[in-house]
């Protein structure tokens, strides 16, 4: 069982003298439901796009699927919804979805049972009759969402799915991607939304100048806990004692921030500082929001564009 | 394995689009309209025109020979029209809007969506010159008794005069914006026509140089001369040699200039393919 489904190595973009993207490289497992961070402009559209075979790479290369990036037959195993998604408004809700089963190879009776639970599922079943020019913006984003999941891909790229949808769309969303995971599909996931990415998402990249510079595993998340200790001694020797539980030990003014692997470490911090006696005032863990990664890791002097 | 039909799959999407945004209906009506202007003023000019028995039976002839070529010239222009403007904003207005990249994230060729498009437009193209050239030669003979020679073979050339010019309209929709190919795709029509006039002075007035630069016009647009092989081959002999009328060339292209418009078509479509797989979407 094969259990890379997206590897780069370099790949790269360049629109004239515009570079979009300069340097992807991820690998993405199987199952895995990935988020890609970074801020407007960074070459994350780019990406989805090169992956997908709509935009050539100008270099660099990559296997999707197991097979070369941009290899047709490929595709009918994903799924894709767009940026800014539309589609020719003349068509009914149901023919926008029809064409698209039958251009992955869906006929007949199974397309059209498929076609009724999707529209079920997005909550578009009454408003299938009537075109997308009377659709409201999330009614359309939706009817994207539906397009994207009608052929049960194994892979579903979604670029900021949940934009124009309101709070009970967005709920949907988040159940989709959920459904997808625990049918073992794979989701690469483009947002800002952090909240909703550190909901969703098993592993972020932060993608800043068309550059992937940061990984992060958002569920066995362990660089991701970090400890705040107030102490009446906070000497050398103290601070490599703390050492042995914890990596990235700082003095930050009279605070100490460690980050620890898992949280069991705290009370063993808690218990190594009593015995040797020194007095503690404040002890507390907390995950460092993805915000605050994206803050720290993208630098405050990051000016979207 | 799933079978992906997706050349019928874009065939069946564009001629949805086509019904649904009321062109074919639009093309159909004022065909009709057209048709009916026609009739009715052969119907007033046969009724209250020149008193029977004043005329001969040949000039008769005649006379009704420049009315149905006046008219299919100006089915011309309408057909004409209709294969640059039909797909003029198919390819650009759907890679501008977003809507390509849903499509061709799918299983499926580039050259399948050009060339599906492509199939839609030139048969549509086809029964709109069936419609026109055919109804007008039909109430011509409903009216008059006239009765059109070597029909076919003067709408298969049209066919395939209006069939390059989609063509360069195709092509021109992968590189550029929707008016730009408009524009450029319509001016590819005009200077072939001013081309043919070129050619045709050249001819009548005995130089040389000018007849030259009308063949080179028609190799790279070949349109006109296409209209002009038509226009020769429907009248009859007599009346092509003597060129009495506007409608009879001066002179008439070679019957390869025919093998030269299907290289043509082909070249263009080929060029279209590439670009639009290489295109960005
Ligand atoms: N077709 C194109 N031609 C020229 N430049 C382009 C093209 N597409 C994207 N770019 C440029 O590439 C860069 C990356 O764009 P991209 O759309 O991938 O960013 P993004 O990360 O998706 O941004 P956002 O968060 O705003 O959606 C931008 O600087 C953009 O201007
Ligand atoms: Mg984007």
């Amino acid at each position: 069982m094969m259990t890379t489904v997206i590897e780069t190595w370099a790949l790269r973009k360049q629109f004239g003298s515009t570079v979009a993207v300069s340097d992807l490289s991820v690998c993405i497992r199987r199952g895995e439901v990935f988020g890609f961070l970074g801020p407007n402009g960074a070459g994350k559209t780019t990406s989805v796009k090169m992956l997908l075979g709509l935009v050539e790479p100008t270099s660099g290369g990559a296997t999707v699927l197991g097979a070369p990036v941009g290899d047709r037959s490929c595709r009918a195993r994903m799924g894709f919804l767009p940026e800014h998604f539309r589609f020719h408004d003349s068509l009914t809700g149901r023919e926008f979805l029809r064409i698209h089963g039958r251009l992955l190879g869906l006929h007949g009776a199974p397309l059209e049972r498929r076609i009724d639970d999707l529209l079920a599922r997005v909550h578009l079943l009454e408003a299938a009759h009537r075109p997308l020019r009377q659709f409201s913006k999330g009614m359309v984003q939706r009817a994207g969402l539906a397009q994207a999941l009608i052929g049960e891909p194994e892979l579903v790229f979604l670029d900021e799915p949940t934009s124009g949808l309101d709070p009970l769309g967005r709920v949907l969303v988040r159940e989709l991607i959920e459904e997808l995971r625990a049918r073992g599909a794979t989701v690469f996931l483009n947002s800002h939304l952090l909240g909703e990415v550190e909901a969703t998402c098993d592993r972020v990249a932060f993608v800043k100048q068309g550059r992937t510079v940061h990984e992060l595993s958002l569920k066995e998340s362990t660089a991701a806990l970090e400890v705040e200790l107030k102490a009446d001694r906070t000497d050398s020797s103290t601070l490599n004692g703390l050492r042995n539980f914890a990596h990235d030990v700082r003095l930050d003014g009279s605070i100490v921030r460690l980050r620890v692997k898992s949280e069991n470490v705290v009370p063993e911090i808690a218990r190594w500082l009593v015995g040797q006696g020194i007095g503690i005032h404040g002890l507390g863990s907390r995950r460092k929001s993805l915000e605050e990664w994206f803050i720290e890791v993208m630098g405050e002097d990051q000016r979207p564009g | 394995m799933r079978r992906v039909d997706g050349l019928l799959t874009i065939a069946q999407l564009t001629w949805l689009e086509a019904r649904r945004r009321r062109i074919v209906l639009a093309g159909l009506l004022c065909g009709l309209a057209f048709l009916l202007v026609f009739a009715s003023s052969v119907y007033f000019a046969q009724h209250y025109g020149t008193p029977a028995g004043t005329v001969s039976l040949l000039q008769q002839q005649m006379q009704l020979q420049v009315v149905t070529l006046a008219g299919l010239y100006a089915v011309n222009f309408l057909v004409v029209a209709l294969a640059v403007m039909l797909p003029v904003d198919s390819l650009s207005g759907e890679i501008l809007s977003g809507v390509m990249q849903t499509i061709a994230s799918k299983p499926i060729r580039r050259a399948e969506i050009v060339i599906g498009k492509w199939l839609v437009y030139w048969v549509i193209i086809a029964a709109y010159i069936v419609l026109l050239a055919g109804g007008l030669v039909l109430l011509m003979r409903l009216i008059t008794g006239f009765t059109q020679q070597h029909l076919p073979v003067a709408l298969a050339l049209m066919w395939l005069e209006a069939t390059v010019l989609l063509s360069v309209s195709i092509a021109g929709g992968v590189c550029f914006t929707t008016v730009t190919n408009g524009i450029i795709a319509f001016s590819f029509y005009v200077v072939a026509f001013f081309g043919g006039w070129i050619e045709q002075i050249g001819v009548m007035m005995g130089n040389a140089s000018a007849r030259y630069v009308g063949t080179v016009i028609s190799l790279v647009s070949p349109t006109d001369a296409l209209w002009r092989l038509a226009m020769h081959l429907i009248q009859p002999p007599a009346m092509a040699q003597v060129q009495v009328t506007p409608f009879s060339p001066a002179s008439v292209p070679s019957a390869a200039m025919v093998w030269w418009a299907v290289a043509f078509v082909i070249g263009v479509l080929a060029i279209a393919v590439r670009r639009f797989q290489k295109r960005a979407l």
